[in-house]
């Protein structure tokens, strides 16, 4: 399985074993959940209940009419506290609807979506949204634009950022769901082909899928290499076309949704369970290392708690994966629906504070391991001297943020942190590349 | 519940880097050259080991001087100025007199490097700077330290009639034959042997092309170089010897072109960063080394031949940009 099956790439240390072999286990309830209001990428909800009603789990406590947008619901049954603001990960704040929860809590019930015909509608209803870590809309990208024919379903099992373990458990301990979500999916948009993606490094979730898959649904291994799981390189690995420049995945008939999603369709659509949890893998310097089924809007410093806290010198904690996650300026957040991970990164371990006064030594690993074909040190060099429109010329809107130009530079310089900078000011200049 | 956060640095991804770092690699270059660079020492004695040392002091004290006169934060540390002098002392020959290498490596670091503005900047391998410089300067007295005659001092087996001949080194020696005859007057293919692991003519990188082939796959394997220069260059070289009608193993392991091609051409600031570049620009630098070494005043090419190329580098970059993932005809 050493084919290269896109162009550049690189291998990190994949530092799973600490998790993968760890089942999927309850993280402790908190006593107070915060529940953004905004977990999503699109229009942010309004809280449809107030301070002091009661609320059952699945309940919906925020929505909006919006074609992007995604509802929320209440994990718990409990009583509203507080409509309120909160940090998020990301560092922005947003709406929030404070939970405080019921000392008894039976997970096994909850609010049931709306009965009905309408598949869509009902995964809209159960809030589902991409949970590799995009938080997508699942709904949008279930109802491809008029003219566009979707001939391939894939489902990202890739999980190719270092430390994350959370997709291989549910795919090892979940695969009928997987299995069964990739069904619906198909059948929603129609689609002949179903293929399911799964790195080499998890031989063992792979078989436990081929051994549920029904009829029509393939199951291919690929070579373990970063960013295997990003869009544009899964598409092309699979089924040998580019996503054009600037176009959707849909433009050469194909959509791609995460595992795990695929598994909250199946559940959305069969038991009519709103999407109130999800599988973290809390990992890197923590006394407890694991795979946690996390209610939605529990804070990471309490899952992190849960994980016996952290140990030794740690310099970094990330939300997603550490090459392209978050990284926390507090632990004060609550997790929400496209969190796959928390990663304590030991000093050492994790990159130093960024420094824009290490030359480029043109060594040419950049340009090498890009996988979209890129010169990051040109781009680089251009942001750094605010030359938006020379950044865009060399196609700085095709990054896909992928973090390998910096994290294969020698001197350490911020690549990455450059062109994400060119991008947004290539876009809010409205530079055509 | 909250945790201090004050020794937790808060930066944009990615969050981790590799273990490659400017000094690891140049330590690397270090350690590849380091088996030639001995063996040299050792079978040509003090004054190569004096040449080591001057050369070596000379880049890293511009290097330094220049930082510290200039108040640019000090670089010596990054490895790169000890490869510079340990390359340069590499290309000279150990009679060279210490004046002269000290010049070599002050120019080297001086104008090969940091006028431009340091480490990334420079368009000229500064080694081959040095080197350009002392070879225009004082051609005679390089020339005379190179034919010094080593073969009267020590006979080797290999080469005990050539001893007798002269003491020029078989290089110049061969060009000789070729202008005076167009044949050659000693056995080509009898001097593999001393040219891959004892050969005491020309300068510190000759004496033994073997440990300079066994360093440069190092480089390779470990990933440090593009294989694509070496043997775009070695390739070339040879190919072309033999098209000029020479013998092709020969003439790659005489003169400078194994420390060219695995040590000097693959420098990664004045060499194309794609990989179509590097074989193009080692393709390159085999083609100006052989029509130089046949057809130029001096047998000697590899310098001018590599300076050359690195000026192109630039332009080779240009012409090799890499095709950015998705922009094809949408075949909708
Ligand atoms: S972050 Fe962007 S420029 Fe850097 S390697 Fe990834 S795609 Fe290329
Ligand atoms: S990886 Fe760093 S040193 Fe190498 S070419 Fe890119 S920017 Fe320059």
């Amino acid at each position: 399985m050493g084919r290269a099956v896109f162009r550049g790439g690189v291998h990190p240390p994949e530092h799973k074993d600490a998790t993968a072999g760890l089942p999927v286990e309850w993280a402790p309830l908190p006593e107070r959940l915060v529940v953004p209001l905004s977990q999503h990428l699109g229009a942010p909800c309004k809280a449809t209940v107030a301070a002091g009603d009661r609320v059952e789990r699945g309940q919906v406590v925020g929505d909006i009419e919006a074609m992007v947008s995604s509802p929320v619901h209440s994990p718990v049954s409990g009583t509203v506290a507080e409509i309120g603001t909160t940090l998020t990960a990301a560092g922005s704040v947003v709406g929030c609807v404070v939970i405080d929860r019921d000392e008894e809590q039976d997970l096994d019930s909850y609010v049931a979506v709306p009965d009905g015909d309408d598949r869509r509608a009902r995964v809209r209803a159960a809030g589902i949204v991409g949970m590799g870590g995009a938080t997508f809309p699942s709904v949008v990208k279930l109802t491809p634009p008029k003219g566009m024919e979707i001939t391939t379903v894939i489902l990202n099992g890739c999980e190719c950022e270092p430390f994350l373990t959370c997709d291989h458990r549910l795919m090892l301990e979940q695969p009928e769901r997987v299995v069964a979500g990739a069904g619906y999916i198909r059948d929603m948009v129609g689609a002949k082909r179903v293929v399911i993606a799964v790195e080499s490094n998890k031989p063992d979730a792979a078989a436990a899928l081929k051994a549920v898959a029904t009829e029509g649904i393939e199951v291919t291994v690929l070579p373990t290499r970063y960013p295997q799981g990003a869009e544009k390189q899964l598409i092309y690995a699979l089924v040998k076309k580019e996503v054009p420049h600037g176009k959707l995945p849909a433009a050469v008939g194909v959509i791609v949704h995460n595992v795990a999603t695929a598994a909250a369709i199946a559940d959305a659509l069969e038991l009519g369970k709103p999407l109130t949890e999800r599988v973290v893998t809390v990992t890197g310097s923590v006394a407890r290392p694991g795979n946690y089924r996390v209610l939605l809007g529990t804070l990471v410093s309490e899952l992190i708690e849960a994980a016996g806290g952290l140990t030794g010198d740690v310099e970094r904690v990330i939300s997603g994966g550490p090459m392209t996650g978050m990284a926390l300026g507090s632990l004060d957040v609550p997790v929400t629906k496209g969190m796959s991970g928390i990663v304590a990164l030991p000093k050492g371990m994790a990159a130093a504070a960024v420094s824009d006064d290490q030359p480029c030594m043109r060594c040419g690993r950049c340009p090498e391991s890009c996988p979209m074909g890129l010169e990051p040190y040109a781009i680089a060099n251009y942001a750094h001297r605010a030359m938006w429109d020379a950044a865009a010329k060399r196609d700085a809107l095709d990054c896909i943020e992928c973090g390998i130009c910096s994290y294969v530079c020698p001197t350490n310089r911020p690549l990455a942190q450059l062109i994400k900078v060119a991008k947004a000011a290539a876009m809010a200049k409205g530079v055509k590349a | 519940m909250s945790e201090p956060l004050t020794a937790r640095v808060v930066g944009p991804a990615p969050h981790i880097t590799s273990k490659e770092s400017c000094g690891g690699i140049m330590l690397w270059v270090v350690g590849a050259l380091a088996p030639a660079a001995i063996w040299a020492a050792i079978s040509m004695g003090a004054p190569a080991v004096l040449t080591l040392a001057v050369c070596i002091g000379a880049t890293l004290g511009t290097e330094a001087a220049w930082n510290a006169i200039a108040r640019r934060s000090q670089t010596i540390f990054d490895g790169s100025a000890l490869v510079t002098g340990l390359l340069l002392a590499m290309s000279m020959p150990p009679r060279t007199p210490w004046w002269i290498s000290l010049v070599a490596g002050f120019i080297a670091i001086a104008l090969g490097k940091m006028i431009f503005g340091g480490l990334g900047w420079n368009i000229f391998n500064p080694a081959l700077v040095g080197r350009a410089f002392v070879s225009l300067s004082w051609a005679g007295v390089i020339a005379a330290a190179e034919n010094y005659g080593w073969f009267r001092v020590l006979s080797l087996p290999a080469v005990g009639e050539y001893d007798a001949i002269s003491g020029a080194t078989r290089l110049a020696l061969a060009a000789a034959d070729r202008a005076a005859s167009g044949a050659y007057g000693f056995d080509l293919a009898a001097q593999y042997q001393p040219l891959l692991f004892h050969n005491l003519e020309g300068s510190l990188g000759e004496v033994s092309a073997g440990l300079l082939i066994l360093g440069g796959l190092v480089l390779i394997v470990r990933g440090i170089i593009d294989w694509r220069i070496p043997v775009g260059y070695i390739g070339t070289m040879g190919l072309l010897s033999w098209a000029f009608g020479s013998d092709p193993i020969f003439n790659v392991l005489a003169g400078g072109v194994m420390l060219g091609a695995f040590f000097m051409a693959t420098d990664y600031v004045t060499s194309p960063m794609s990989r179509n570049g590097r074989l193009v620009f080692g393709i390159g630098c085999g083609l100006f080394n052989a029509v130089g070494r046949f057809f130029g005043p001096m047998p000697e090419s590899t310098t001018f031949a590599i300076l050359f190329m690195n000026g192109l580098a630039p332009l080779l970059d240009r012409f090799t940009r890499p095709r950015t993932f998705g922009w094809v005809k949408s075949d909708e």
